[in-house]
């Protein structure tokens, strides 16, 4: 299979229920027949409001949820197997690591389930700790780190294995401007090494910035994807074309 | 297999960072040290008790480490999310499982190999005699009998949400199934039915963790039990122990994990 002709995400007909809490017999589909197709070496952003079904899906593509139909893959690998995850980084939207390693500890443990040499580990962990500007304290305990470096921790575990796909999820969340700053340079960075970036987020401005496609989501249903260019035609800017997809009106009267 | 090392390395650097375990030891060494120097009425028989003493405080340490490190693990890694991260590389809920089983026990089995030889030398200094061959089967046979309670205390820590309610729950299970369970068949045949078939199916349905308590052996007898009812014993712990995984391996994989 040509990796570069494969669509790195692949989602078909996807549907995800979930039992309401405390009514195991009433569903709640939080994902309804959704379709999308992420293509090698794009920046994709990933949009919708809250409750929209954008960390449902996540979950479906990290294996944490199971499809209640319709199918996902990794590099044409159905999401279910676990070395569907081989090539891909994940960073959550809330960065927590085991706050008793240190952050060349917490690499090393993750290079181990990546089934890494020991001298392909030391050379990225010094690579990446460098990156992420945590030399001075990659032997210290992630518990004494500030929030700031905890996601700078997590961005290095994210990229430990060299991934061909990196997955964030609100990746710049509560991050000052020189983290978001830092964590925009790093896509940019993947992008031109010819990597695959499939992020959520809800600033807009960031997605316009470095997206090269984009999907909205509302209500668990795909409403529209396309380039920034493509979405945004007709409108002022992304964020005007988003909230007239879905359906936004506003309540002040001038 | 590489994948479940690290996992259980990682639960054995938690274990020996944590300040608890260091305060569990210390208590155990301490109240042994200090069993070991009693010597009311200068009684040689007093030794006797000193150790039955000290070996119960090695089971009871030993029970505490195993149910109280296994309850936390998964939900621990639940609560604080480290759950996403690791479940998002190429590691399945099984590998996940059986690590956590692993550095459990195996931390469980470094903790008793450091009681033990304390005990050994507190009882050796005082009576002059070390059965060492004695001591490695009490302790192996309790090793196993620990395997079975963490796979247990796995499995149970996947339904009860906080680690607390495992471990109390656990905890009243085992000293439950260690005190009851060799009564429990003549109990049965005292009751009337149904109760009698009740408990008769308990009897015969549960794991018998007292069968791994060789504790008399090692006060009293000092005499080795035969090598093969040993190797049959050390089979039926692997069994249960892996009953008990694959039971928890089917619920876990099929647990739906939101973020």
């Amino acid at each position: 299979m040509d990796p570069e002709t494969t669509n790195v995400i692949e989602v078909k007909c996807l549907t995800v229920r979930y039992p309401k809490p405390g009514l195991k017999q009433v569903f709640v589909t939080a994902v309804n027949q959704l379709a999308l197709a992420v293509h090698h070496g794009e920046v994709f952003g990933f949009l919708g409001p809250n409750g929209a079904g954008k960390t449902t899906t996540m979950n479906v593509l990290l294996g944490f949820v199971p499809p209640t139909s319709g199918t996902a893959s990794l590099f044409g690998i159905d999401v279910r197997q676990p070395i569907a995850r081989q090539r891909i980084g994940y960073l959550p939207e809330l960065t927590y690591y085991y706050k008793f390693l240190t952050a060349e500890e917490l690499l090393r443990f993750y290079a181990k389930i990546f089934g890494l040499s020991r001298a392909e580990t030391d050379q990225r962990i010094a690579k990446l700790i460098k990156l992420v500007g945590l030399e001075h304290a990659s032997k210290r305990p992630i518990k004494s780190y500030s929030k700031g470096m905890q996601q700078r921790v997590g961005l290095a575990q994210a990229l430990i294995n060299n991934p061909d796909l990196l997955i964030l999820d609100e990746p710049t969340s509560g991050l000052d401007p020189l983290g978001r700053m830092k964590v925009r340079e790093i896509i940019q960075r993947l992008k031109d090494e010819g990597k695959t970036v499939f992020f959520s987020s809800h600033e807009l401005g960031e997605v316009e910035a470095i997206c090269d496609r984009v999907a909205i989501v509302h209500e668990g249903q795909l409403k529209a994807v396309g380039t920034v260019a493509e979405i945004s035609a007709g409108h002022a800017n992304l964020e005007r074309a988003f909230l007239e997809v879905v359906g936004y009106q506003s309540t002040c009267q001038p | 297999m590489n994948k479940i090392v690290a996992l259980a390395g990682v639960v054995i650097k938690e274990l020996y960072r944590r300040k608890d375990f260091y305060v569990l030891f210390v208590l155990t060494a301490l109240l042994t040290v200090a069993a070991g120097m009693v010597n009311f009425f200068n009684d040689d028989k007093i030794i006797r008790i000193v150790k039955d003493v000290c070996l119960m405080l090695i089971w009871v340490s030993a029970l505490i480490i195993a149910i109280v490190t296994t309850a936390r693990q998964i939900p621990a890694e639940r609560e604080a999310r480290t759950l996403f991260p690791l479940l998002a590389k190429p590691v399945s809920r099984g590998q996940v499982l059986a690590g956590k089983f692993l550095g459990c026990w195996l931390a469980t089995g470094v903790a008793l190999v450091v009681f033990y030889f304390f005990f050994a030398i507190i009882t050796g200094s005082r009576e002059h005699i070390w059965p060492w061959a004695v001591y490695f089967q009490a302790m192996w046979l309790q090793w196993f009998m620990l395997a079975i309670v963490i796979a247990m205390v796995l499995l149970g820590s996947l339904y009860f949400a906080a680690p607390s309610s495992t471990s109390t729950i656990s905890f009243i299970l085992v000293v439950g199934m260690l005190g009851l369970g060799s009564h429990l068949n003549t109990l049965a045949l005292q009751q009337p039915e149904p109760m009698q078939s009740l408990l008769a199916g308990i009897y015969f349905a549960m794991p018998h963790l007292e069968w791994f308590d060789l504790r008399d052996f090692v006060v009293y007898d000092q005499k080795l039990i035969a090598w093969p009812a040993f190797a049959l014993a050390t089979v039926y712990a692997v069994v249960w122990t892996g009953i008990f995984l694959l039971l928890a391996w089917f619920g876990f994989r099929r647990k739906n994990l939101s973020t």
